[in-house]
């Protein structure tokens, strides 16, 4: 068994008219089976309401399902006495940098986790040092929260949860809020916790470029998993990816517009570079048949598009 | 403007002040308000303002700082000293006119009252200036640990302190964000009299409150994540320790009230 098991995770939420009686049920996340192993790098893509956040909170004991079952790190989070097991297990972090920092210092803020599960102090102290190194941000641990940039308060955020020692982080959306240069941080961030640390990683999210270095991809639409693969495996089913009101990354739409107009390219470009190597070749080999013309126009056509 | 109040700030230096235990402080703090009640003569005054000029000298807070908390007390100074000053009945009189009476016992009961309120703010601003809201909070918690046997939640009340301490910046800079809202869209905040601006607060106060709700709930969810179950089974990443030097701040705070005790009862 994987670190994070869920067979049949079915949850409900009551929607409530404004006299709050209970007023028809939604099915948020819908029979879903998924297994991560240990060390993944699992990326979690789906619209807006297609229940992937709600998932996220069932990997921390947050919610609890309506059926089915899920277990983090073999035990079962419906288990009232695993709860804590499980949160220490499974860390997460939110969408709001701002809404989730609890100290008014930095190296406070980090320690506040081990605080709760009840560290020694010089414990705390060391995993605090450790945490933040982790994340680049030892420089600012004397710092106020409220001073630091939104990419700087996610990596305060993700040292938070560092610092409870957890073998796995689920990132609900982590820089939905951010600006492009906080995304890119935050990300590299991420990656580098999953390939030095080997914690396994569940980033929600609905930005194309966040999943295409993860191990496999999960995309959610209306609380189910309808698509399982690696990036290149679900970006390549790209008309299906379109079904699903999911963007693919522009170079992988290129790509498959091109293969559209006949072009011979492969499925599920992810990279520039990956792209104009095949177009290199395509261009090369095409010139000695002759007909490289013929090929060449509409693809032109399509890329000035 | 809420940024301009010195009472309640905290003065970033180094000095001995700033490195005694919180515990320390507060006690500090409560023993000098306590003396200042006890003062009653020229000697027992004089005997405090050594002590708090020889405090005020250890903080390395510059007094012109300390002063300028005062400002924000001067009118309550004023009339405290107006009442004293004009209604204080006494055998020496100076001038009389209709209720008023200037004797020469208000002329002193009023300077002792302003001495007086003046120590006091400076002394308490003192420990705020020198202690930052998390040690403050932090103290409070340890120090009033025992209450926790009446069943008062010690530790809920100091969490919500911290808390709100952490949010305050943050819902400031909110409320600058909504008014600014609203002002682009015709709001006028600025003309009218107190009634109409205080119902014209009301487009602001009502998203303040709805996103303080939705920021209360994020954060709730976010500590239960990190595992947060109250003050039950807590370590501390930084327990509050006595040092020599609290020993000895308390070595002096005791001297200090020993001697305005002797001098209130012997002169």
């Amino acid at each position: 068994m994987g670190i994070i098991k869920a067979i049949k995770l079915t949850y409900d939420y009551i929607k409530r008219d404004e006299e709050g009686n209970p007023d028809g049920v939604k099915r948020a996340v819908d029979h879903v089976d998924i297994d991560i192993e240990a060390g993944e790098f699992v990326a979690v893509l789906g619209h807006n309401g297609s229940g992937k956040s709600t998932l996220a909170k069932h990997m921390n004991a947050l919610l609890l399902p309506t059926e089915g079952t899920i277990f983090i790190g073999e035990k079962d989070t419906s288990d009232e006495d695993n709860l804590w097991d499980v949160r220490k297990t499974a860390g997460m972090v939110f969408q709001n940098p701002d809404n989730q920092i609890i100290g008014t210092v930095v190296e406070e803020d980090v320690g506040f986790g081990p605080e709760n599960i009840g560290v020694p102090t010089e414990e705390i102290w060391k995993r605090v040092d450790e945490s933040l190194k982790a994340v680049g941000m030892t420089a600012y641990r004397y710092h106020s929260p409220n001073k630091l940039s939104g990419g700087q308060k996610q990596r305060v955020a993700i040292a938070g949860v560092m610092a409870m020692r957890p073998k796995c982080i689920v990132l609900d959306e982590p820089t939905a809020m951010l600006d492009p240069n906080g995304r890119k941080e935050v990300l590299r961030t991420v990656r580098e916790l999953n390939r030095k640390e080997h914690i396994t990683v569940v980033l929600i999210t609905h930005y194309m470029e966040e999943v295409i270095e993860a191990d496999r991809v999960f995309v959610m639409d209306d609380g189910r998993i309808v698509m399982e693969g690696t990036p290149q495996e679900v970006f390549g089913r790209t008309q299906e990816m379109k079904d699903y009101r999911l963007d693919v990354p522009q170079v992988t739409e290129l790509s498959w517009e091109l293969k559209q107009d006949g072009l011979p390219l492969s499925d599920g470009i992810l990279t520039i570079d990956q792209f104009v190597d095949e177009i290199m070749e395509l261009y090369n080999g095409g010139n000695g048949r002759g007909d490289a013309g013929a090929v060449e126009a509409p693809g032109m056509e399509t890329a000035q598009r | 403007m809420i940024r301009d109040i010195t009472i309640g700030q905290y003065y970033q230096t180094e000095s001995v002040l700033h490195r005694l235990d919180p515990r320390t402080k507060l006690m500090g703090t409560l023993v000098f308000i306590i003396s200042m009640f006890l003062a009653d003569t020229w000697i027992g005054y004089a005997l405090s303002a050594v002590y708090l000029a020889a405090i005020i000298r250890l903080s390395h807070v510059p007094v012109s700082f300390i002063v300028r908390g005062l400002k924000a007390v001067m009118i309550l100074l004023l009339i405290s000293v107006g009442f004293n000053l004009f209604l204080t009945n006494g055998e020496h009189e100076i001038i009389s006119f209709w209720i008023f009476h200037i004797t020469w016992e208000g002329i002193r009961q009023a300077f002792f009252m302003a001495i007086r309120l003046i120590f006091l703010i400076m002394g308490s601003s003192l420990m705020t200036l020198t202690t930052t809201p998390n040690q403050l909070t932090d103290g409070l918690e340890t120090g009033l640990g025992w209450m926790k046997k009446l069943h008062v939640p010690v530790h809920e009340i100091s969490m919500m302190m911290s808390i709100a301490l952490r949010f305050i910046p943050i819902l400031v800079d909110e409320t600058d964000k909504i008014m600014k809202a609203q002002m682009a869209r015709g709001a006028d905040f600025e003309s009218g009299n107190l009634i109409e601006r205080a119902k014209s607060l009301v487009p602001i106060l009502v998203p303040l409150f709805i996103s303080s709700f939705r920021r209360a709930t994020d954060l709730a969810m976010a500590m239960e994540a990190r595992c947060y179950h109250g003050g039950e089974n807590r370590t501390r990443m930084k327990p509050l320790r006595y040092e020599n030097r609290d020993r000895l701040a308390y070595l002096v705070m005791a001297f200090y009230m020993a001697a305005m005790i002797a001098l209130r009862s012997l002169l």
